[in-house]
This record gives structure tokens, sequence and C-alpha cells, in this order.
């Protein structure tokens, strides 16, 4: 990989041209896509109306509420939930040195529904109740999960061996709920656990904001130390790291994201996944690439959930389900490029 | 050896019969096992035949089963955190019944467990291939990880075809949670012949295994056929796995515990090993199935949450005692 850098008097900053044009490249893209899903729906909103309603100017009645009520929450909380799940994927998937390690393995989803079901079954708050339950929960597991994998230090395997263990425990418990529960609430608790982007709303837009506004700027500040972490607890303590406190930052900031994201749209399975695998191959970079994992997961989800609208218009499928089904898509498409590699 | 394996079958037999004793309406010794053999519909006569006889005979079929796939996969990928639940084999097997069921009306376990072998082998292979390919250092957390991928990818779509349709969406949240309480025996009997097929093959397995255990050149210095031994040991995994999550549902973490338990017992020698790990499979599921129903101040909890409440710490625990993965 080609680095370049650029000097403002004492300061550089360390650049891939690569990694700048594909993200750029990615950035176009996931404009042209925002503004597809803008304007396709049970009906279409031309391009040139959408323009105008953004600027300000008030559309036709029914055209304006659609727009600003049902399509605008649903569009930006994709993207928004696309953007925490890419970086905290690529995070993760860093710090677990793992190309399979990803939050939604961990546990962290798993816990995170936990927190969101108990809320819709048992106590029977609202869609922020429910968002902040999630919270908790995955804050709840992730805390847990790195208790257990602790002992004088966490290393990468503990972690995500403990996070599997977790994870099917939380497993278990959540479909135990379902089955306590009646027909219509299980089917809501179900609908969520898969993880949808039907019926949101702006609060789950500021929640996803907010997140994003909080958290993306640590981990940014942070993916150098990641970088370095790669390669080894003794050579980037030699380059001025201290790994544990850098870790356990990572995998706060990690948590953090990936809370949000699943408060705002549910566990969606496979983003966090298979986002940073993209990014990294489209970057060609062999460690983490945060900007552009962050703009691949937002395509991927903004992507799988207008083909559910598109695929099945009737029915309400949720996004999750594109994504789950596509991401075992993938995983068999990675499997045979490494297979070839290997027979190489 | 013959002595212990005794034993176990004699701690089986205790607690299969304190299965036929304990539950919302208790029994007691005499009653049960005077009814047991003369089946005079008293309450208590209704009880154990109707509902505990049932479930305790699947308990310790499924135990057996999933025991000693837990037993052979572990062998077979020599890593001591394989687990057919773990690994992704049950939930392919669920998926095929899932597919045979919603996608081709089949209501019978003898024509859906076809659909169970041909999904557990489909994920069974896909699991391997991915967490097979890369240097071998890290390979029993990539295993883990491939099976835990597949298994979350097969969910999603087993939720994307339940969505499209509500009924089934009723049936399958029931379904996809493990259980050996069924109404009568008639599915057990089905399950059966697999189950035997299954257990054969695993203990004609066992010498070949010991000698794989050394590593495949050895082993194959020692006379045993590697490719032939290692496919045969999948096709007794597949046999026990999937006709055991055909006939009650997905039940993870007994094939992880049950290896473990008896390894302690018996050391590495397979031919102990595997049969003391099916006696001790089928002592797992009784006794997390009785602990189930009385866990509860009402109603009761189901074999496979219990499996998980306990296993998982339990795979916790061997995650934490290793100081690193062999």
């Amino acid at each position: 990989m080609t680095a370049r850098s650029v000097r403002v008097a004492s300061f550089s900053l360390r650049y891939s041209p690569r990694a700048f044009i594909t993200s750029t490249l990615l950035g176009a893209l996931l404009v042209v896509l925002t503004g597809y899903a803008l304007t396709v729906g049970k009906f279409t909103i031309p391009v040139g109306q959408v323009l105008s309603m953004l600027t300000g100017t008030p559309g036709p009645q029914g055209v304006d509420y659609v727009f600003w009520t049902v399509r605008m929450p649903r569009v930006l909380t994709a993207v928004l939930v696309g953007v925490l799940f890419g970086v905290a994927g690529d995070i993760v998937q860093s710090l677990s040195r793992n190309p399979l390690g990803s939050p939604d393995v961990l546990g962290f989803g798993g816990g995170a529904a936990t927190g969101a079901i108990l809320q819709i079954l048992v106590l029977g708050g609202g869609s922020v109740a429910i968002a902040f339950s999630a919270l908790v929960g995955a804050f709840a597991t992730a805390f847990l999960v790195y208790a257990i994998a602790y002992r004088r230090g966490v290393v990468s395997y503990r972690l995500v061996l403990a996070g599997i263990g977790i994870a099917a425990l939380l497993a278990a418990v959540n479909r135990y709920l379902l089955i306590s529960a009646d027909v219509t609430d299980a089917y809501r608790a179900a609908v969520w656990l898969t993880g949808s982007l039907l019926d949101r709303t702006w609060n789950h837009v500021t929640i996803a904001t907010v997140a994003a506004g909080v958290l993306l700027p640590f981990a940014f500040a942070l993916s150098t130390r990641l970088r370095l972490l790669e390669m080894g607890d003794d050579t980037s303590a030699s380059l001025g790291v201290t790994p544990e406190r850098t870790r356990t930052a990572l995998f706060v900031v990690a948590v953090g994201l990936t809370g949000a994201a699943v408060a705002s749209a549910g566990p969606i399975a496979f983003v966090a996944l298979a986002a940073p695998h993209i990014a990294r191959r489209l970057v060609n970079a062999a460690g983490p690439s945060l900007a552009a994992s962050g703009l691949v997961g937002a395509i991927l989800l903004l992507g799988a959930d207008l083909a559910c609208q598109q695929v099945f218009p009737t029915g309400d499928l949720p996004a999750g389900v594109a994504t789950g089904a596509l991401g075992g898509l993938y995983l068999a498409v990675v499997l045979g490029t490494r297979w070839r590699k290997a027979s190489r | 050896m013959v002595f212990l394996l005794l034993v176990a079958v004699g701690v089986l037999g205790i607690v299969g019969v304190g299965s036929l004793l304990v539950g919302a309406q208790p029994v007691n010794v005499g009653e049960a096992l005077r009814v047991v053999f003369a089946d005079d519909r008293s309450d208590a006569a209704v009880i154990v035949h109707d509902l505990r006889m049932p479930r305790t005979v699947l308990g310790i079929c499924v135990g057996v089963a999933l025991g000693l796939a837990g037993a052979l996969m572990q062998s077979l990928t020599r890593n001591s955190i394989a687990d057919p639940g773990i690994l992704g084999v049950n939930a392919g097997a669920a998926f095929g019944v899932l597919v045979a069921v919603v996608g081709f009306g089949v209501g019978q376990f003898s024509g859906y467990v076809w659909f169970a072998f041909l999904g557990a082998a489909l994920s069974t292979a896909l699991v391997y291939l991915i967490g097979t390919v890369g240097p071998p250092t890290t390979a029993p957390v990539r295993l883990v990880l491939a099976g835990t991928a597949v298994g979350a990818a097969l969910v999603a779509c087993a939720e994307g075809i339940v969505f499209l349709d509500p009924k089934a969406f009723d049936e399958y949240r029931f379904w996809i949670v493990g259980d050996v309480a069924k109404p009568d025996l008639s599915v057990t009997g089905q399950f059966l012949p697999f189950l035997v097929a299954g257990v054969v093959l695993a203990l004609l397995l066992g010498p070949p295994l010991n000698a794989l255990a050394l590593g495949d050149d050895l082993g194959s210095a020692l006379g045993v056929r590697v490719a032939r031994t290692r496919i045969l040991t999948g096709i007794a995994v597949l046999l026990l796995s999937g006709a055991a999550t055909a006939a009650a549902g997905p039940i993870a973490f007994v094939g992880l515990a049950a290896p473990h338990l008896a390894r302690t017992v018996t050391g590495t020698d397979q031919r102990w090993l595997l049969p003391f790990s099916a006696v001790v499979g089928a002592i797992v599921v009784l006794l997390a199935d009785i602990l189930g129903r009385v866990v509860l101040p009402s109603g009761e909890l189901r074999v496979s949450v219990m499996t998980a409440i306990v296993g998982a710490p339990f795979f916790v625990f061997l995650v934490r005692r290793k100081r690193a993965v062999a």
C-alpha cells in the first residue's frame, strides 16, 4: 500500500490515495442510492420534487407527509445504522484479529435483543423505551463477555469464544421469551429481532445521529492505534500505544456503536460482518479502514432495504432477512475465492 | 472400564426412573414402578405412561445421539470445543425441516428427516470449508466462528420464510426451541433406526479414530484409511445429530459437555470415550429435562433452554481454563 502524507507546519497526516479515492467513490454511490431510495416506494416521487422539498419548498399535501414522516426517517436510519454497523464491525474484526469476528457473532446483538424483547413483552414500552433497553442489554452483555475473557489482559480468541458462548445462551433465552408470549406480541418481537426499517420515526434517526456524532470522532481518533495494535502487543507497546487501555477504549466505542445501531433498527445480521470485508478488499488494505467500512455498511443496508421493498412490495419483509440471506451468499463467495487461492 | 460403564448405565437408569417421578404432579417410587408394568389407568399410570415415559425415552435417545455426535466431532476436528449445535449442524438440520414443512408440506418425521440430513450435510460442508482454509494456528476458533456465522445466516433465512406466513411463524417459534416432551412414542419409533445405525457406525470407528489421533501420517502408517474414516465419521455425525434435531428440535451444548465429562473417566481412548459419551449425553439430557420441570414455580423450561443455561457457562469455563487453544 503506497501511503502519502500531507504536512502543515509541525503536523502531518498520512493517507493512502487509493483509500481516499475509494471512499470518495463510495460516498458518491451512497448519495445516488439515497436519492433513489427517496424517490421510490409505495408511490414514486419525481427527483425534481424531492430536490425542491429538500430545499424547503413544501410539496403537495400527501406527498409532503409521505416524504418527511415515512420515507426520510427510514432512509436516514438505514444510512446511519449502516455506518454505525460498518465502523463497529471493522473495529471488532480488527480487535478480534479474525475475519469472522463481528459484533453480532460476539453476542452484543443478542444482548441488545434480550433487552428489547423484555421491554416489548414484559414492560410494554414504546419505541424509545425499546431502544434504551436494547442499549442497556448490549452494554451489559459486552461487559459480561469482557469480564469473562479477562485474565491478565484480553486475548482475542478468548474474547471471541466467550462471546459465542454468551450469544448461544442469550439466543436460548430470547427464544424462550418468544414462546412464552402470545402470538401477536411474539410476532412483533420476532420482527424486531430480525431487524427492520419499517415504521422508523425521527426518534430512531435521533438515536443513531447522536451515537454517530459522539462515538465516530473517538473511533477515528483511535484508528491509528488500532492499526498499530494489529502488529501485536509488544510491537505496538514499543511504538507508544498502551495495548490494554487502547483495546478497552476501542471495545467500548464498538459496543456503543453497535448498541445504538441495534437500538434504532434491531440486530440486523451480517452488515457488521460483511462491510469491513468488502471495504478492505476495495481499499486493498490489510488493516482497518473505518471510513470505507462505514460507507459500505450504509450502502449494504440501504440496498438490502430497497431490495426487500422492491421484491416483496406487498409483504412487509424486514431488511434483516435480506441482509441475512445476502450474508450467507457472501460467506459462500468469500469461501470460493479463498478456496481458489489456497489450491493455487 | 466395563464396570465403570455399567455404573454409568446404572446412573442413567436411576435418572430415568427419576424422570418418571418428578414433575408438576410428583409420583412416588413404589407407585411408579408398579404402574410401569401394570397400566391400570389410575392417575399415576396415566401420568407415567402418557406424559413421562415418552419424554424419558425420547430424552435418552436424543441424548445418546448428541453425546456421540459431539464426541465424534471433537475427535474429527481435533477441537475440544466442537459441538453439533455450535458448529451449525443442528441449524442446518432445523433449516432442512423448515423447508420440508413450509415449502413442501411434509408433515411426517419419516419425510422431513431426509431434509434434515440434507440441510445438516450442506451446512457442515460449508462450515468445514470456511473453517479449515488458512493457516492451522487459529483453526479451532475459525471453525467455531464459521459455525456461528453459517448458523446465523440459516436462522435469518428461516425467519425470512416464516415472516411471510404468520401461521408458519407460530409453529416455528415452538419447534425451534428443542423439546423432548412429545405426546407419544411414534416419532421416537421412527427415529430409532437412524439412531441404531449411527451408534453402530460410531462404535466401529473407535479404533481407526484412535490411530488418527496420532496424526494423519502416523495413522495411515498404522493401516487406517484416512479419507474413508473421515467421511464415515462425518456420516455418523449427520445421522445422529440430523435425526436427533428432526425428532426433538435443535438442542445445543449436550454434544459439547458429554464428551468432556466422559473424558474425565476414560481418558482419550476413543473405544471407551464413545460409549461413555453416549451414556453421559443421555444422563445430561434427562437431568436438564428434569431440572426444567421444577425450576419455575409454574410451567416448565424446555430442555434446550436448560442445556443452554447450564452448558454455556461450561463452554465459557472450558475457554477460560485453557492456556492456549490446542
